[in-house]
């Protein structure tokens, strides 16, 4: 059928060129690389963008400007889910607002480090080791954890341990979090925020992931309020490191930004709605593979001989 | 903002110079032109052809370099260090051209003796790019992948084109541009050779350059980094917040 290999001809002809990334990329593409990543996120609540940026970096993107304009797509995505979960009263801002003073310096050092490694000609590589050994480390936990659920749901027996950490009630600057039911010392969520800051501006991630698990297992924290009040802390942090990439690294691509944003949140709903129908622990056993083979597919490239041992690039400074 | 790249397209003609260097023989033996002077990189560039053509004054062959802004650059290799392959040992080069394209009627070293090449700088291996540490006993390999790497992304070509004369006096040939040329101003080089001779030469320019929407965007974000992150920034905000208008009403 002639109509038919052209009207594929005309999706797969329908490239965008992305100013700051500097390559053209198919539109659906991209646009089906942030609906699927997504539906990840409605379906498992992780941010999806550990995923997102490997996946970019596969299609073409330059590492840095994937992970600078990652950090611009996760602002939008955390707006749309912090206001539905404001909206349920399930935002602490003050919890957040400690978190965001640890999160700004820890992410401000970060794009400093991403600048240094990006001069010495060594970002890309510091990336995909970032990426494997997180991607690996996320992949296996998902793993176990999502096997021992599946195992005590069919056992129906959860022996629950809440760890205390004795060590942590003796620093000072303690605080009170009404609305997470905790009265800690203010270093701890800021401590969290600084580490998460340093990653995030890194790898390009809202950091979600490394979050939401300290804020419950380490903080101990209203489970009901960690997602909100995370979010909240994340797009103040990806903002500020938004800023700060285009300001010295321009490596933000609003575009690709953009496109990402708009199959992302439309594959976030439906990922929120098959999450209610499929069945859960099987689903993230699946994901954990996912992650998996992502990180081994990282890890490939780099111990594999590349085919070319040279590049060729701009010499810095140079006219 | 289109204005730069036209200006820079007058600058380059005025600069167009139908003289040689035996300039009372030349005056008339050689004439050529470039069907397009100005490329206009906008999104969705996948390269473009630019027809040179031109006439001569009678018999005779035609060499044709096309060659880009000059510009020091790194060659960089990647060594095994415990498993990983890392971007090690860089040698810096200076003077290369971002293009070097060649196109003659014979292949070039049956027209010209060696001086005359080296002189004008006809064919890759007379291309005077000039490395920073001469003495680094890895330059051979350093430059051959340089080479290398700039003929794989077609920015130097591997063959030289063909020009097609038509009767005696008539020439044209058909130059790529790959998609990955970079922006700068070009010069077209024509030389008309007799008897092993330079007898007449011609540079005419070609501007490369970005148009559009895209290159708007690219220059906002590098000449104003910090303007440019705090709209991306509100944009973000703005489109997250109608995500959650678009879906909160079901």
């Amino acid at each position: 059928m002639t109509w038919a290999t052209a009207i594929l001809d005309w999706f797969l002809g329908l490239q965008i060129y992305l100013p700051i990334a500097e390559v053209a990329l198919n539109v659906f593409l991209l646009l089906g690389l942030g609906a699927g990543v997504g539906i990840l996120s409605g379906l498992f609540g992780v941010g999806g963008g550990f995923l997102l940026t490997p996946l970019l970096i596969f299609v073409g993107v330059p590492p840095a400007v994937a992970v600078a304009s990652q950090s611009n797509q996760v602002v939008a995505s955390s707006v749309s889910g912090v206001l539905a979960h404001w909206a349920r009263d399930n935002v602490d801002f003050k919890m957040g607002s400690v978190m965001l003073a640890g999160g700004i310096v820890g992410s401000s050092i970060g794009v400093l480090f991403f600048t240094l490694l990006k001069n010495l000609g060594q970002i890309d590589l510091v990336i995909a080791i970032a990426y494997v050994i997180t991607l690996s480390s996320i992949g296996v936990m998902m793993a176990i954890e999502s096997a021992n659920t599946w195992i005590k749901v069919r056992r129906s027996s959860l022996p629950t341990k809440l760890h205390q950490h004795n060590w942590a009630q003796g620093l000072p600057f303690k605080m009170r979090f009404r609305k997470s039911r905790l009265y800690i010392s203010a270093l701890l969520p800021a401590g969290i925020g600084f580490i998460v800051g340093i990653m995030s501006a890194v790898m390009g991630v809202g950091g979600a992931f490394l979050l939401v698990p300290a804020m419950i297992y380490l903080l101990g924290m209203a489970t009901g309020v960690v997602v909100g009040t995370s979010l909240f802390q994340i797009i103040f942090v990806q903002a500020w490191v938004t800023f700060w990439q285009a300001n010295t690294n321009q490596t933000v691509d609003i575009l690709l930004a953009l496109i990402l944003t708009i199959g992302g949140v439309v594959g976030a709903q439906i990922g929120g709605r098959l999450g209610a129908k499929l069945p859960g622990e099987q689903l993230r056993f699946l994901m954990a593979i996912v992650i998996l083979v992502t990180a081994g597919g990282m890890l490939y490239e780099l111990v594999a001989q590349p085919a070319e041992l040279f590049s060729v690039v701009i010499a810095r400074g140079g006219q | 903002m289109a204005r730069g790249p036209i200006l820079a397209l007058f600058l380059a003609l005025a600069l167009t110079i139908p003289a040689g260097p035996r300039s009372a023989v030349a005056q008339a033996a050689l004439t050529a032109d470039l069907d397009n002077h100005l490329i206009a990189i906008t999104t969705g560039f996948a390269g473009a052809d630019v027809l040179l053509f031109g006439t001569t004054d009678g018999p005779g062959d035609v060499v044709v370099v096309v060659k880009g802004p000059v510009d020091s650059v790194d060659v960089v290799r990647k060594e095994r260090v415990a498993g990983i392959w890392i971007n090690r040992k860089s040698l810096t080069f200076q003077n290369v051209p971002a293009i070097y394209m060649t196109a003659s009627s014979k292949p070039i070293r049956d027209l010209l003796p060696e001086p005359e090449r080296a002189l004008y700088q006809l064919g890759l291996e007379n291309v005077r790019m000039v490395p920073v540490a001469p003495e680094d006993p890895e330059l051979g390999a350093f430059s051959a992948a340089l080479i290398r790497t700039k003929q794989a992304s077609g920015l130097f070509s591997a063959q030289p084109a063909r020009i097609l004369f038509i009767g005696e006096r008539l020439f044209r040939v058909n130059l790529r541009v790959p998609s990955t040329v970079p922006t700068g101003t070009y010069l077209a080089e024509v030389y008309l050779v007799r008897d092993g001779k330079i007898v007449g030469a011609q540079t005419t320019p070609l501007v490369i350059s970005k148009i559009g929407f895209g290159a708007d965007i690219y220059d906002f974000a590098h000449r104003h980094g910090a303007a440019y992150g705090v709209i991306a920034v509100l944009v973000a905000l703005f489109a997250g917040w109608l995500a959650h208008l678009a879906f909160r009403r079901r």
